[in-house]
């Protein structure tokens, strides 16, 4: 039995009036991967940013190898050996990877000794088989490569505790293979690694033992030899899940119904300059949906705004209905009916401060010509309110207090109430709960039922090949072919999102 | 042991009326105590303060005549503030709206006030619209940052009115004072309430309705406040953000020109080269105080002008210097904003295991 590194005991942890945390414990012992599994919400980042000083807990103890810490920074805790990778990335985009290296280390004294650093970096890379070029620049680097420059980072100040906060988010299924053998590398030298995440079976493979959350106490900790992944799952989420979506397949051939939307051989500038759609060709046709699969970063953003009208193509066409929209004003493309669900629901999709009333005339507003009546609107959020399940105790006060689950709610209700006939979804279930998240599915369902063409973009593989008719991969902006979900496999699509071309 | 600011989830209008209350006062015992160093005693620095805007009458009227101008500027710059737009230039565009007016004066007459009025009230909306919307332009055509093309287009107006004054409109009956001319009746908005009230406090309240049903009642309104919580989001709904920044200037502009207008053809009746004491300041931190919404900015306005006529008879009843009442003044508004903060945010200490911090 291998000595216990760290003992979290009946910590408790409230935000006004609510409990994140109800007398949660935890334990993690010397070379394991102990995962800590989760829906959002359940309390797994609260618990780990009590640990590293980020809050201080209401009740409850912590003992680091025995003796008491109580950390009032994330500095103290560093300190302690305690390392910890966030969700978003703490690193200088406009510096390399060696002066960002440098920027956390102890004891390097005044001055930057750059052959020093470069030697330390070097070394820790070949040991943890993190391969990275300490000379590039952050902002040159894939999100994957921006990780490893940030485990790198963490694991050169000798943690002895690593947290991973849902590292996998952000890679392809090959990536997150690399990172696992770095992990079971890590584990080898004695350390303790902690694994925050929701998905099943990653947790599976990488974990020695798993720590199943729930409204934020601890359900359970199992040794992950011993359980199955349909139990972690009822122990996740208190009932059973819900791993098939009941999809009629569409009658008759996809290539005999009407092309809704088409995109040729679109050109599309990024932010930064780059050609970020670099040439891309699609369509969608009514009661399909197409699946754009791919690495977040590798043009999706791009292509949505293109065809949403919030930014202009270089060259290339994009056809509603058989009419040319590449260079419509916003308006007219909502008026041919196109619905568009952006990826940041509470600062594109609906406006924060305005309450729920403002945010259901969004798209329809200038229809009432000079004037704004707001009691036209009313009546149309009472009736959506009830229709889509949005769970408010009133109409007014600004809809950023909502929760994801129900802004989502709120903004399908907009989109998919005006009957558009192309829906357009970026990550429409990112940070939902079960239940949300079911309920946004089922609706795009729906809809391709009714014939509507849904665009659905997103990172989540499983949902993608659950929902999708056919699967579009995407890398580097460029489309590296198109799958019939039961010919993809993660690891084939791992493979086309990673550059690979294919079909 | 941290200290730290949190956003406050509900911001109740009671708690927010509660905070400034106690900042103002919070203040004026700093005042006090500083005046008392300068041996006058408390008793009557809170006796002149109070007695000189609310212990008559004529005080009450003379802070009514302050607090237009205020509140003109007040409603310029929420106007401006609530799409997110830096408008800091009132204080210019209500010199342009008085050059405006006194250039319809000096040059023409159309009988009755009935006609002059409106003419001149017309044209120094438009005056100061245009002025605000050069800036609008800049930043439309060229990107150029609001916050400094508006401030710096304030000394421009203020270069300009100097000129007038001291040059070509100068009265050549004034014994060599720069100032023009004073304007007949005939060009003057009528006093509602002797001495000096004039009809300018009505149009200032009919202007804050006015613009509290645009930003309610109108399209445009609701882009406006749909601009000013994200700008994102107002593009993914279509509304075209470039035309709203040159409208909304324009008004903004045209707001506080009319400051400009009743200053010129209500109260002084001729062009100076001190029309305004930074009423076009006043009116930023009066539009932040209001929580840029038009209706809370009257009353707030109020309350600032009192501030201002009090420290007129300050300055009279204890000889102090203007510079010890501005002194007064601006603690005053700050603590007002340090209250209006806190009933924003609250303070948490993270003190010791077992508190409820966050």
């Amino acid at each position: 039995m291998s000595a216990q590194l760290l003992l979290m005991q009946d910590i408790w942890k409230g935000f006004g009036g609510l409990w994140a945390n109800r007398g949660v414990s935890f334990d993690l012992l010397a070379g394991e991967v102990h995962a800590l599994l989760g829906e959002n919400g359940a309390g797994k980042s609260t618990l780990m940013n009590v640990l590293v000083g980020l809050y201080r807990q209401d009740r409850g103890r912590i003992f680091l190898e025995g003796r008491e810490v109580r950390f009032s920074s994330p500095r103290d805790a560093i300190r302690a050996g305690i390392g910890m990778v966030h969700q978003h990335f703490m690193l200088v985009e406009k510096m390399t990877v060696w002066e960002n290296v440098a920027l956390g280390m102890e004891g390097l004294g005044l001055g930057l000794k750059r052959e020093e650093v470069l030697r330390r970096i070097e070394e820790a890379s070949r040991r943890y088989s993190l391969e990275v070029d300490p000379k590039a620049h952050i902002w040159q680097l894939s999100v994957g490569e921006r990780q490893r420059v940030e485990i790198l980072r963490t694991l050169m100040s000798n943690p002895r505790v690593l947290v991973l906060d849902e590292p996998t988010s952000v890679l392809t299924p090959q990536e997150s293979e690399g990172l696992f053998r770095t992990l079971r590398r890590v584990r080898e030298e004695g350390r303790g690694v902690i694994f925050i995440s929701h998905k099943l079976r990653e947790v599976m493979e990488v974990a020695d033992r798993i720590t199943v959350m729930r409204g934020g106490e601890r359900v359970a900790t199992l040794r992950a030899e011993e359980v199955s992944e349909e139990r972690l799952a009822e122990l996740m989420i208190g009932r059973k899940l819900r791993l098939e979506y009941s999809k009629p397949s569409p009658s008759g051939s996809i290539l005999a119904r009407e092309e809704v939307l088409r995109v040729e051989d679109l050109r599309v500038e990024g932010d930064r300059a780059n050609l970020a759609v670099d040439g891309i060709s699609l369509s969608v046709r009514g009661g399909t949906i197409l699946g754009v699969a791919g690495v977040a970063g590798n043009g999706q953003r791009e292509l949505v705004e293109a065809i949403a009208g919030l930014r202009r193509p270089l060259s290339g066409r994009i056809y509603l209905l058989g009419k040319d929209i590449t260079h419509a004003p916003v308006r007219e493309r909502i008026a041919l009916g196109l619905s568009y669900i952006p990826a940041e629901r509470g600062q594109v999709g609906l406006v924060g401060d305005l309450d729920l009333v403002d945010n259901v005339a969004l798209k329809d507003y200038w229809k009432g010509g000079l004037s704004f009546d707001r009691r036209r609107f009313e009546e149309r959020a009472g009736r959506l309110v009830r229709e889509f399940d949005v769970r408010v105790q009133r109409l007014d006060g600004p809809v950023k207090n909502m929760s994801g689950g129900n802004m989502q709610r709120l903004l399908l209700a907009r989109e998919l109430s005006s009957d558009p006939v192309l829906v357009v979804a970026v990550h429409p279930t990112w940070g939902l709960d079960v239940a949300a998240t079911e309920f946004v599915r089922e609706r795009l369902l729906e809809e391709r039922g009714k014939g509507k063409a849904i665009l659905l973009i997103s990172e989540d593989l499983e949902e993608i090949m659950a929902l999708s008719d056919l699967i579009a991969v995407i890398s580097r902006g460029k489309i590296m072919g198109i799958l019939k979900p039961e010919e993809a496999d993660e690891r084939r699509i791992g493979l086309m999102m990673m550059g690979e071309r294919e079909g | 042991m941290g200290i730290r600011f949190r956003r406050r989830f509900e911001e109740g209008g009671l708690r927010w009326a509660l905070a400034s209350a106690a900042g103002v006062l919070f203040a004026l015992l700093l005042s006090a105590a500083l005046l008392a160093l300068r041996g006058i005693s408390p008793a009557s620095f809170f006796y002149v303060l109070l007695e000189a805007p609310f212990g008559s009458s004529y005080g009450l009227k003379e802070t009514a005549v302050k607090a237009v101008p205020i509140a003109f500027c007040a409603l310029a710059v929420s106007l401006s503030f609530r799409m997110l737009l830096w408008n800091i230039g009132a204080e210019g565009q209500l010199h342009l709206g008085a050059f405006a007016a006194a250039l319809f004066a000096r040059h023409l007459d159309w009988g009755s006030r009935a006609l002059n009025l409106p003419a001149m009230g017309l044209s120094a909306f438009v005056a100061g619209g245009l002025y605000a919307s050069l800036v609008g332009l800049l930043k439309v055509r060229l990107r150029v940052n609001e916050v400094i093309s508006s401030l710096m287009l304030n000394y421009v107006a203020l270069l300009w009115m100097d000129y007038l004054v001291y040059g070509p409109w100068k009265d050549p009956s004034s014994l060599g004072f720069p100032m023009t001319p004073l304007i007949p009746p005939s060009h003057s908005l009528p006093v509602l309430i002797p001495p000096r009230l004039h009809l300018g406090v009505l149009l200032v309240v009919l202007s804050s309705a006015a613009l509290h049903l645009l930003l309610e009642r109108t399209s445009f309104g609701y882009e406006v406040r749909v601009t000013g919580s994200s700008k994102e989001a107002s593009l993914y709904a279509g509304m075209n953000y470039w035309r709203n920044v040159l409208l909304v200037m324009f008004l903004s502009g045209g707001l506080a020109g009319l400051a400009g207008f009743c200053e010129f053809s209500g109260l002084i009746h001729r062009l100076q080269p001190s029309m305004s004491p930074g009423y076009g300041f006043t009116g930023i931190t009066v539009a932040w105080l209001s929580r840029v919404k038009p209706l809370v900015a009257l009353p707030v306005s109020y309350l600032v002008a009192a501030l201002f006529v009090a420290g007129d008879a300050l300055q009279i009843s204890f000889r102090l210097p203007l510079a010890s009442v501005q002194v007064v003044q601006g603690l005053v508004l700050t603590f007002a904003l340090v209250g209006d903060f806190f009933s924003r945010y609250e303070l948490v200490l993270e003190g010791r295991a077992g508190e409820g911090d966050a």
